[in-house]
């Protein structure tokens, strides 16, 4: 399957080319007062309004400031039901690639340092290893997850 | 793109059908009136033969026995009864079926539908049953009398006047036939220094399109006739070239016309110059030639044209763009002193202003369309409740964006249900209770400043505050004995799962439905308000924003971030002094001109960090009655606000009702001033009871 690989905080992963629309150069962002900091920011991309998400947040991350290097992936977003159009912050985007889609199967269960659930599939690509994000779990949990969290 | 002709018979289909049951429906108010019979039998001939036509035959079929029962009326061999309008109406629904779906359309109800109209029709002449030649059997509708263009010239005697007279009454009963264009000729008008000023010196000429027979014309001068000169010849709407004009009303010979177009200048100017025509003469005729022109126009197209959704939505959208790309450019050229791109800049501005309000006039659509429906609504929920219901409606006229039409339909057939089933009693229990054995829905929409107020009323039982209490408290939702007011408990309906109905009708009672009818209104940016009177009824008032589209703003600035309040609701603007920032921390009350308004910190609400302005502002706004103010660190300006959505991520944030692109390309959130409201009023209530 076609992927694109990008960096957080140093680790390579990766999202489907499929859902990929566009990617950015960073752009002013507005904050949301009071919203949950994965989702703070809201930015216009060709006019339309769209949600800015740091993925860095959900996985547990350190958030560092934007360096040149940062970007911002444009991706579709199934939100229960509703293709939504949302920007995922990016330290690095590196290239769009093949990984062979047998390699995707075998997500190994232990020694990961990242929810299960968060990975879609590990991509073999030479000798490196890249984690296939599930986007669409991603948002679709949160909901659940911020009410675990506040119960 | 070549249009699907059957899709656009289903179009037009749809419209005669709602014209159908409007008909049938005021029918079986006025059972005698002979126009509304020839209106359903208009409508439903020509549904059968475009039906045909386009090869929907089983509509066709179908449709001709209704017309057939209609035309019998029409020749009055058949009363205009309550079956049979009912039988009218479930036919209309089954005729709609077999347009939308003919497969899909249920035989056996279009047979028994069939059978109960053959009955009423009782025994009809043989061989009309059959259906053998209907296509040509039918008689072709009656056109509407044909109305003709009459131009009349006439000039009163000059004493005419003197003799009591009044050449204005004339003119007006002229006008009152049909629709007028009236020039007045000056042509024998002296100089002041000879004006006999009790004489009358005009002529006039007036082009009258009018379905009354010629001898109506006549009749207006009838007590004139004997000292007047009065010239009436009939026109042809569509002839309107100017020159033909003049020549057929003998103010020109033709030779001049031709002469003068050779000239290639207008010709009007042309004829006045070479003093073969007065400037009145040629005013006249061009009155005529305007006025044979709108009918010319209006005759086919009565006015108004069909345009699909979605094109007026990309205009829309379009528009929305130019408005921001236009906001951007008057923010670049501000500081500049580019003195004529600035005025190229706010032709610009004039012009997109101009186009955004017109597309949004487009779009806007009286809402008596959409109560129009409801009449149907409530006389199947009559007649399925065994309960004699009046609708009532007002503010028909009332414009609404036409999106914000559709989406109010589900929830206005919700709480139309309610009202039926729940808050209107049994006729016993009315009459007992002292009021009229038939209840009665009120349907009423008015304006109220950027705003739409859509009630929905009844005269039943209203709402039993003592009982929403007990149920509120047996499913959890407030604590026992909690202090609510009966408007507060009266909003707890609206709660999911809701429903103090003892039994399940088949109307309603099951309580889903109000959550989803605020559910819709939310999402509307609307609320909802209910109120209600033991033994008096219910009231529900919905209110609503005129569009979703665009709306005036005010842009100030709250720490680092830019916000949009709708300038609907500001009512003003106030600088916070230094002293009165400090006497006010802690409180929830800032004085203004002596008036004590609670106020909302928005950086506090805002948790902003970067350091506050020295001196901080206050926008005062409302919504109905409250008003709070909001105090920022700075007011940018007014700004044309293209509202976008805000997505399901940030649905739960109510503090925003949507998000803007700013001139600089960034984004700025537009503020829910009712929810501000609703929150600085809470707030002033805890402080007060703490």
């Amino acid at each position: 399957m076609e992927i694109l690989t990008l960096g957080l905080q140093g680790e390579i992963f990766a999202l489907p080319a499929g859902i990929v629309r566009e990617i950015l150069d960073l752009a002013p962002v507005a904050e949301v007062p009071n919203a949950p900091p994965f989702v703070g920011g809201l930015i216009n991309v060709r006019g339309k309004v769209v949600p800015l998400a740091d993925l860095r947040v959900r996985f547990g991350m350190e958030r560092t400031p934007p360096t040149a290097d940062s970007r911002i992936v444009v991706v579709e977003v199934d939100l229960d039901g509703e293709v939504t159009t949302v920007g995922l912050l990016a330290d690095k985007v590196h290239e769009v690639t093949d990984v062979a889609e047998a390699a995707v199967e075998q997500t190994p269960r232990l020694g990961m340092r990242w929810r299960p659930d968060f990975v879609k599939g590990i991509g073999k690509r030479g000798d490196d290893f890249v984690i296939i994000i599930d986007i669409d779990r991603v948002f679709n949990t949160l909901a659940a997850d911020s009410a675990a969290l506040t119960a | 793109m070549a249009a699907d002709p059957a899709q656009t018979f289903r179009e037009e289909a749809a419209e005669l059908l709602v014209q159908l049951e409007e008909t049938l429906l005021n029918l079986e108010q006025a059972p005698g009136d002979r126009d509304l019979v020839d209106t359903a039998f208009r409508a439903l001939h020509t549904l059968k033969g475009s039906g045909a036509m386009f090869g929907f035959d089983a509509a066709a079929a179908f449709t001709h026995h209704l017309e057939n029962a209609f035309d019998l009326v029409r020749q009055g061999r058949l009363a205009v009864t309550s079956p049979l309008i009912g039988v009218g109406l479930a036919a209309r629904d089954h005729i709609r079926a077999l347009i939308e779906d003919a497969a899909g359309a249920d035989p056996a109800g279009g047979e028994a539908l069939l059978a109960q109209l053959a009955e009423m029709v009782e025994a009809p002449p043989a061989g009309e049953d059959e259906g053998e030649g209907w296509r040509e059997d039918g008689e072709p509708a009656p056109a509407p009398r044909g109305a003709a263009t009459w131009r009349i010239r006439f000039a009163l005697a000059r004493d005419a006047m003197e003799r009591g007279t009044n050449p204005l009454l004339l003119l007006d009963e002229l006008c009152g036939l049909g629709t007028a264009t009236v020039t007045a000729n000056t042509d024998d008008l002296p100089d002041l220094d000879d004006i006999d000023p009790a004489a009358l010196y005009l002529r006039w000429d007036v082009i009258l399109t009018t379905a009354q027979p010629r001898s109506a014309i006549d009749d207006v001068f009838i007590f004139v006739l004997d000292d007047m000169t009065l010239a009436v010849e009939s026109i042809l709407a569509g002839e309107e070239r100017l020159g033909d004009i003049l020549v057929d009303r003998g103010a020109v010979a033709p030779e001049a016309v031709e002469a003068a177009a050779a000239r290639q200048e207008r010709l009007g100017a042309l004829l006045v110059r070479d003093g073969k025509v007065s400037p009145d003469g040629v005013q006249a005729a061009l009155a005529e030639q305007k006025h044979l022109r709108k009918e010319g126009e209006e005759a086919p197209a009565a006015g108004s044209i069909r345009v699909p959704a979605e094109r007026l939505d990309g205009l829309m959208d379009q528009v929305g763009e130019l408005v921001i790309a236009q906001a951007r450019l008057k923010q670049m050229i501000a500081g500049g002193d580019l003195a004529q791109v600035k005025s190229i800049a706010e032709e610009i501005e004039r012009l997109s202003n101009g186009l955004r309000d017109t597309t949004m006039g487009i779009r806007m659509v009286p809402i008596g369309t959409l109560f129009g429906r409801f009449r149907r609504l409530v006389r199947d929920l009559a007649k399925a409740l065994g309960k004699d219901i009046a609708l009532t409606v007002a503010g028909e006229e009332t414009e609404l964006d036409k999106t914000m039409i559709e989406r109010l339909n589900d929830p206005l057939v919700h709480l139309i249900r309610n009202a039926a089933d729940h808050g209107l009693e049994p006729a016993e229990e009315r009459l007992a209770a002292g009021k009229p054995a038939q209840g009665r829905i009120h349907l009423a929409a008015v304006h109220s400043g950027a705003q739409v107020l859509i009630t929905v009323s009844d005269d039943g039982r209203g709402m039993n505050a003592a009982a929403i209490r007990a149920k509120a408290e047996e499913r959890g939702l407030i604590a026992p004995g909690a202090g609510l007011s009966d408007g507060e408990l009266f909003e707890l309906v609206l709660q999911p799962g809701f429903s103090t109905a003892a039994q399940v009708t088949s109307v309603s009672g099951r309580g889903v439905g109000m959550d989803v009818v605020k559910r819709n209104i939310d999402s509307l940016r609307g609320t909802i308000a209910i109120a209600s009177r033991s033994g008096a009824g219910s009231e529900v008032t919905l209110r609503l924003p005129l569009t979703l589209a665009i709306i005036d703003g005010l842009l100030v600035r709250v720490g680092r971030g830019r916000y949009v309040i709708p300038l609907a609701a500001v009512e003003e603007c106030v600088e916070l002094s230094q002293a009165e920032d400090r006497r006010s921390q802690g409180r929830s009350f800032l004085g203004i001109r002596g008036e004590l308004v609670p106020f909302l910190r928005l950086r506090e609400l805002f948790a902003c960090e970067a350091p506050p302005e020295p001196f901080q502002k206050v926008v005062v706004v409302s919504t109905a009655e409250l008003r709070i103010g909001l105090v920022v660190d700075q007011i940018v300006g007014e700004h044309q606000t293209v509202i976008k959505s805000l997505s399901k991520l940030h649905a739960d944030i109510q503090s925003f009702s949507g998000a803007t692109i700013l001139g600089d390309g960034t984004v700025a959130l537009i503020l829910d001033v009712p929810h501000l409201v609703e929150l600085g009023q809470a707030l002033e209530q805890r402080l007060q009871d703490s």
